[in-house]
């Protein structure tokens, strides 16, 4: 049951990023400018004096430019137009009263619609960056583990090195390295390359543990005496024994890289301004009076809680621990046992 | 054990050095300088070449770099560009603040997570073991940024306490203790409720897994209470997994801080560097490098100590 709902979240947000084009009712840019920082505009389907329509809703009238309250003018209705202009959902009268179902941020740009654009930039991400992650994470650990000796030491030394690090200040370090401001498309790359750095070790530990245990199987030294050569031994033999390790591992690395990511574009070393990611959204959200009167802008935190919540309820009831420390502690163990 | 302590001194002073130099050659390799920064973009050239000759900026990396360590050992960590003095008067503080918050939410989450940990490991079902193991997955999901935005808008929202800062201004010098206390609550939750939730599950499977063990069951044939077999006898098996995480936890907690620093604006190491890092103030990034590879140091040999307490043949 709960991971049911755990499932359903992910494929939420798997349909959110990948359909965001045709569900964000505007484009993740588009800016109103009467209505900055307005509430969210909900749909309704009764109006005042009791008569049913077909959903609609209510436009925002200013009431106070200093403090940006607004008012709903109940007066007038919108109606809601469905399939037009490429999207499923937009307001009959758009420029006057958008739709907007997670009110406006303080440019005036709705933020359901960046909410579901970031979702593509800061899911994509974490997940290149996961896959970054293991490839380079297999390729050490797999050597290691099965040259041995004063390679697997070499390389050991060094992913306990990254691992004892606090992950968020080498990535920090790391980035602020290159300049600070960068185009979005060279941010993505360094972003995915610097988070495949920090979580290679948490994988390369376990993979090159794995790739010891097995060699000395039977199984390893029959394919060896049968001719096969060192590549396709390790390849088609030893690492796919670590596919079950490596799946765990990725779903604890991919929310702590949406975190990551959160993380660096809310100090402002992410990704530039226009480009809507969960983290630059917080940042916009990023001063004391907007969280107390403005909570719609805390969306992309709710939202990175469902993801990673999501995750972790797919794997606990798939048997496997639910504790994001579990590989740490893992591999303080065998740390500490050297 | 001697040698295991030697063993672990040696990586906790290469780690130290390792960061420190490392941290000082990348700020100095990145893109522009502290002159740059400052000045900007349309300053005259003989205005920025006079200040680099100033700052000391016009050496090679490898002249600096040298001359770094050599006052390093004399424990002599150079002049912050941005601040203009002695990078040791402005790191202790900072340094300080960032214990006092890491070292609180260190002992809150133990203190709440153990406990609860041991309660719904020894346990099959209960309503109380299933609601505290619900509140520990909901917590796991809410990483310390997550955390401090929620109670920041929390506090923000009801008034009840201090959205930033460490201090407020013009408080009495007798509430002074009170004050910070007040401050510290925030950060120090957005920090520690992970932290309990991650002790609580790794407790509690390492408890599942001890009471389930024969030695258990013959305790409580010979009549020993239940609740003396778990907290005692039990619990002394089950500590290990937590005791190991304990050294990383170190690590865990610096990067959870410096998110929670910067939300809610506790003037900490974190906050400091990130300044430094944008002002390209060379110096003052390395020496927070160390400080801040210092407590790594010091967590993981405490670590270590306490692994050494619980499983002797751990130190062999």
């Amino acid at each position: 049951m709960t991971r049911l709902f755990g499932w359903t979240l992910l494929a939420a947000a798997v349909v959110a990023a990948s359909g965001a084009p045709l569900l964000a009712p505007h484009a993740s840019d588009d800016q109103f400018r009467g209505l900055l920082n307005a509430a969210p505009t909900f749909p309704h389907l009764v109006d005042d004096s009791g008569h049913w329509h077909r959903p609609f809703i209510y436009p925002w009238t200013l009431v106070s430019q200093l403090e940006q309250r607004y008012e709903q003018d109940r007066s007038t209705r919108v109606g809601l137009v469905w399939f037009t202009r490429g999207r499923l959902v937009g307001s009959a009268d758009d420029s006057r009263a958008p739709l907007m179902l997670l009110g406006a941020d303080s440019y005036g740009r709705d933020v359901f619609s960046r909410l579901l654009f970031g979702a593509r930039i800061s899911l994509a991400l974490s997940i290149v960056a996961a896959l970054g992650s293991m490839l380079a994470g297999v390729l050490i650990g797999g050597l290691a583990g099965y040259i041995g000796g004063g390679v697997d030491d070499l390389l050991m030394r060094a992913s306990d090195f990254v691992l004892v690090l606090p992950a968020m200040y080498v990535a920090l370090a790391l980035r602020s390295v290159l300049p600070l401001v960068l185009a979005s498309g060279t941010v993505f790359g360094l972003l995915a390359a610097i988070f495949a750095v920090v979580g290679a070790p948490f994988i390369s530990r376990g993979v090159r543990a794995i790739v010891r245990a097995e060699k000395q199987l039977d199984y390893a030294v029959a394919v060896a005496s049968l001719g096969a050569g060192h590549a396709r031994l390790l390849a088609r033999h030893l690492l796919p024994a670590a596919r079950g390790f490596i799946v765990v591992e990725i779903t604890m690395l991919v929310p702590a890289f949406i975190v990551a990511e959160a993380t660096l574009s809310y100090v402002g070393l992410g990704f530039p301004d226009p480009v809507a990611s969960w983290g630059t959204m917080l940042h916009d959200a990023s001063n004391v009076r907007a969280f107390a009167d403005f909570p719609w802008l805390l969306s992309p935190a709710a939202a990175m809680f469902l993801v990673v919540l999501g995750l972790n309820l797919v794997m606990e009831q798939s048997g496997v621990a639910p504790v994001m420390g579990a590989p740490v502690a893992e591999g303080a163990g065998r740390l500490q046992s050297e | 054990m001697i040698s295991y302590i030697a063993r672990r001194l040696a990586f906790a002073v290469i780690l130290v050095f390792t960061v420190s130099s490392a941290s000082l050659v990348l700020a100095r390799l990145a893109p522009g300088d502290y002159v740059t920064t400052s000045l900007g973009i349309d300053a005259r050239r003989e205005t920025v070449e006079r200040a680099r000759a100033r700052y000391r900026l016009d050496r090679s990396i490898g002249e600096q770099y040298r001359d770094w360590i050599v006052g390093a050992a004399r424990l002599d960590f150079g002049r912050s560009l941005v601040y203009d003095r002695p990078v040791t008067d402005l790191i202790p503080e900072r340094a300080a603040n960032t214990a006092v918050l890491a070292l609180t939410a260190l002992a809150a989450a133990t203190l709440i997570g153990l406990p609860l940990g041991i309660i719904t490991g020894s346990r099959r079902g209960g309503v109380a073991a299933w609601a505290i193991r619900a509140a520990s997955l909901v917590l796991l999901s809410m990483p310390p940024l997550l955390t401090s935005l929620f109670l920041v808008f929390a506090a923000a929202r009801t008034g009840w306490l201090p959205v930033g800062g460490m201090s407020a201004a013009g408080a009495a010098s007798e509430g002074a203790t009170f004050d910070l206390l007040r401050h510290l609550v925030v950060p120090a939750a957005a920090l520690a409720l992970p932290l309990a939730a991650m002790f609580e599950r790794l407790q509690a499977q390492a408890m599942s897994e001890v009471v389930g063990q024969p030695f258990v069951l013959a305790t409580l044939a010979r009549g020993v209470p239940r609740a003396r077999v778990v907290w005692r006898d039990a619990l002394k098996a089950a500590l290990r997994p937590v005791a190991a995480v304990y050294g990383l936890v170190v690590g865990t907690l610096l990067s959870g801080s410096f998110a929670v620093e910067v939300i809610t604006a506790w003037p900490g190491l974190g906050r400091l560097m990130l300044d430094a890092l944008r002002a390209r103030d060379v110096y003052l990034v390395a020496g927070c490098a160390a400080a801040g590879s210092m407590f790594l140091a010091a967590g993981t040999l405490m670590s270590d100590a306490a692994l050494a307490l619980v499983d002797p043949r751990t130190s062999e």
